[in-house]
């Protein structure tokens, strides 16, 4: 950017210097010195682990660096807390909110300000605020009837109440369907016009193509790049994160499928719990050798079906899941893996995986009987040794060895694991839920080309996802779940952005309620 | 200088070892300063509670006779606890266990081998069904087992007072409460002759390998550890919960019955109202202490009976009560408690640095 050399006085709004942060065995930020001018879209771009949050942590006050500087509009400061980061003009919207369900929008804002904003017209400012930049809430409505999208806004607005110089979203599109990241883009650029700077925290590339005006790349804790986004590719941008080169997915011949492999017919099930979703009528098929992608918003029912699909709940019906013809709705999740159905849920410490356990016990969690790891009521270790090291050569798992317990590998490592332990199984039919979740580029591919690879040798693929990106890249069919409905499934080559986002819209939609 | 808590990347084998060892010696430690603070000898005390049982070789048989209970209940209690399923009736299962035995032995009345056998199987059938129900209760109408198994030991010993002091009341035995005692051909064969060493103190001895053995090579230990530690991972893994709150409750149970017929037949060889010695209690600190692993168990199981002899000694030697014991031991469980978090954690003295703050 020229604007450095243009106009030389000005410092910049953030400026880090050789900020350093040691954690047990791993050094998360290594000397990374970054700029943030006034006015700036900056992108803070890195895989799981690279040290992005840290880096951020440490700006917003939630973490102390141990070593370097930070600079405020070119004063040195120590961000003692995240109270001192808001007095600062630092601002911030998590990836989790932190919202009361059975509060009102307002109640919530007014909860959620420092004692030193006076009290006096809140209402009067909020509605400014929000007016101002488009974002349209009901100030009277109870939290918990909101979509997702709404309950980011309320926390946006909650940021700009402060009047914040610098604004930091972290991963704030992960959630939010098509329609609503355009509605977001709207009010960060009017944001930036102010003079407001943003860092954004991504991994969606086009994203940040799209909308920021810097890129700084962190890698292993390092700073290795800063470039302009909208001169880079994705690609580039993608290998600079990874540090190698990206392999794209290598498919064969398309839509030559087999026989129907897994049959869901009215599958309906009961919510779990106060704040489950109930399953109602979901009907669809995979045949052998297809991808078949399930979209939507977190929390429409997305748990429920892994779990009715993995038999970790069963069906009222016995018919109502089938595989390669038999009836299995009734069969608990062994009975399931022994005709042929595995399965991979959302969250893989405590859910996928035991985190206290060793790689090789958490192979025989899933694959002790498909793999003859229990020989009369025993468990053959190592068997069970040996399968994990199988996965791990195969899936290039970054781990001591099989006796390397699961929550000491990184998020991606350990979902490569998993996924390797399912798929070197050679099930019938594969379920996965978020398959990439938290997982870096470099991982995330390498999950993909096994899941493409799977159904390339005849199984039939489930993947339940809510990167609607990731489905588009890997599915051949796709359908959408909202409030434990599921559409019509439309072939992915056919499909259309914007019905897909209206289907994952669902009745939340933007329009019913936009006046 | 701060003192802070930092996790370890991965738990601390070294300190699963070492903190139970360091309970034991804080216990020690801080037994002496108390007691000294209260004009008692307090190095005098600890030395007879913890070292004299174990150097004074005529109390090795004493605590051996009282390790083999407290390590057979806790063997039982520890496959509950990493199940993290919580029976705490172990009192009234080993109290059952031991009144089903008696049954068995003085309504029959001649010995021999296969009479221990059926006196022992009694045993461990009475101490599975008291825990039955705290089971049943848990999986039908979701009752905390903590309080049904532990409400089950009062009921336990009303049983035993009904029957020592009604129906099993020994008609020679001048009117006080105990049952008649068992023929002399109907008691445990003494191992070492001259000394109380029964047969049961063998079977503690094997036990634990028996259960080591279990825990580290069965799909049935797996699934108890699993359950324990990620309970919707065994769920995913095809385990189910429910046979595994009825599996680790029966056999909690089994084991609590078990030691309690073999206390009856091997020493006691009748059942009075002071028969109920606590064992039952004493077996969950075991239990912590030998860090819920069977072989943990049996030497938790000796360094526990250790105080309790040492307390009797403390009672003639220094003149405290022999309940002094008991809090020993409750420090003992505490200080285990309480250093469980070295395992997970390392603390780490950081320099607290002064520094301008934000926007002052």
């Amino acid at each position: 950017m020229s604007k450095d050399n243009a106009m030389p006085n000005p410092p910049p709004r953030l400026e880090l210097k050789g900020i350093t942060k040691h954690f047990p065995g791993v050094l998360a930020n290594d000397h990374v010195s970054m700029a943030v001018q006034p006015g700036e879209i900056h992108a803070l771009l890195g895989e799981n682990g690279a040290g992005k949050s840290t880096l951020v942590k440490m700006i917003y006050g939630i973490m102390q660096p141990d070593a370097g500087e930070i600079r405020w509009n070119g004063k040195p400061v120590v961000v003692p807390n995240p109270k001192a980061a808001r007095r600062l003009g630092i601002g911030m919207v998590f990836q989790h909110f932190s919202l009361f369900e059975a509060l009102t929008v307002m109640e919530n804002i007014a909860l959620g300000m420092d004692a030193r904003i006076p009290a006096r017209e809140p209402d009067a400012r909020i509605r400014a605020v929000m007016t101002q930049y488009g974002l349209l809430l009901d100030p009277g409505r109870i939290v918990s009837t909101l979509s997702v999208g709404e309950r980011q806004r309320i926390e946006i607005v909650r940021a700009l109440l402060l009047n914040p110089e610098l604004l930091i979203m972290d991963e704030p599109t992960s959630v939010l369907t098509p329609q609503e990241v355009d509605q977001l883009f709207v009010v960060l650029r009017q944001l930036a016009s102010e003079g407001r700077s943003i860092l954004y925290i991504s991994h969606k590339l086009h994203e940040i193509k799209a909308l920021c005006d810097t890129a700084t790349i962190l890698r292993g804790g390092k700073l290795v790049d800063r470039c302009d986004p909208r001169v880079e590719s994705s690609r580039s941008m993608a290998e600079k994160m990874i540090g190698g080169n990206l392999k794209d997915i290598q498919r064969g011949k398309l839509g030559n499928f087999g026989a129907e492999k897994l049959v869901v017919k009215g599958l309906s099930v009961p919510a779990e719990g106060p704040f489950g979703v109930a399953l109602k009528d979901i009907s669809f098929s995979v045949r052998a050798g297809e991808i078949f992608g399930i979209a939507g918003v977190a929390g429409n029912g997305q748990n429920a079906l892994l779990l009715a699909l993995s038999g970790e709940a069963t069906a009222k019906s016995h018919q109502a899941i089938s595989v390669d013809g038999a009836p299995v709705g009734h069969m608990r999740a062994r009975a399931r893996r022994g005709q042929g159905m595995a399965s991979v849920p959302e969250e893989r410490n405590g859910h996928a995986a035991v985190p206290v356990f060793s790689l090789a016990d958490n192979a025989v969690l899933t694959a002790r009987d498909r793999l003859g790891m229990v020989r009369s009521g025993l468990i053959d270790h190592r068997a069970a040794r040996t399968y994990a090291g199988e996965v791990i050569e195969a899936f290039s798992v970054k781990a001591t060895g099989p006796g390397a317990l699961a929550e000491s590998l990184s998020g991606g490592n350990l979902q490569k694991y998993i996924m390797g332990r399912e798929i070197l199984q050679k099930p019938q039919v594969l379920v996965v839920s978020q398959p990439t979740w938290g997982v870096d580029a470099g991982a995330a591919a390498a999950i993909h080309q096994a899941l493409v690879d799977l159904a390339a040798d005849g199984s039939a693929i489930v993947v339940i996802s809510q990167d609607l990106d990731e489905l588009l890249a890997l599915c051949d069919t796709l359908a959408v779940i909202n409030e434990g409905r599921l559409s019509r499934p439309m072939k992915v080559s056919e499909a259309r952005i914007e019905e897909i986002g209206l289907l994952m819209g669902g009745i939340h939609g933007e329009t019913t309620h936009a006046a | 200088m701060r003192l802070k808590l930092e996790k370890r990347r991965e738990p601390s084998m070294a300190m699963v070892v070492v903190t139970p060892i360091l309970a034991v010696v804080l216990t020690m430690l801080i037994g002496i300063v108390v007691f000294d603070a209260i004009g008692i000898d307090g190095q005098r005390a600890v030395v007879d509670i913890f070292l004299t049982p174990l150097l004074a070789s005529y109390k090795w048989q004493d605590v051996a006779v009282k390790a083999a209970p407290l390590v057979l209940i806790a063997l039982g209690l520890s496959v509950g606890n990493r199940a993290q399923i919580w029976n705490i009736g172990a009192e009234g299962q080993y109290i059952i266990g031991a009144l089903c035995a008696a049954g068995v032995g003085l309504s029959v009345g001649s010995g021999g081998f296969l009479i221990m056998l059926a006196m022992v199987i009694a045993g461990v059938v009475g101490g599975t069904a008291w825990a039955a129900v705290p089971a049943w209760l848990r999986l039908r109408f979701n009752v905390n087992e903590i309080l049904s198994s532990l409400m089950l030991t009062y009921v336990a010993l009303q049983v035993l007072g009904y029957l020592v002091g009604g129906p099993w009341k020994d008609p020679n035995g001048r009117n006080f409460p105990a049952t008649a005692p068992l023929a002399p051909d109907q008691g445990l064969p003494i191992l070492v002759p001259g000394t109380t060493i029964h047969l049961g103190v063998l079977v503690a001895l094997i036990l634990p390998f028996v259960f080591w053995a279990i825990m580290a090579r069965s799909v049935f230990g797996y699934q108890i550890r699993v359950v324990g530690a990620a309970p919707h991972a065994a769920r995913h893994g095809g385990f189910d919960s429910r046979n595994t709150v009825w599996a680790s409750m029966l056999i909690g149970g089994g084991m609590a019955g078990l030691a309690g017929a073999l206390e009856f037949s091997g020493i006691l060889h009748k059942i009075d109202l002071g028969f109920p010695s606590g064992y039952g209690f004493t077996a969950i600190i075991v239990s912590f202490l030998g860090r819920l692993h069977p072989i943990g168990c049996l030497i938790a199981g000796i360094v526990l009976a250790v105080t309790f002899v040492g307390g009797q000694l403390a009672k003639t030697t220094v003149h405290i009560p022999d309940s002094t014991a008991g809090i020993f031991q409750a420090m003992m469980l505490f200080f285990i408690l309480a250093s469980d978090i070295f395992v997970r954690y390392r603390v780490r003295f950081t320099s607290s640095r002064a520094k301008p703050v934000a926007g002052e």
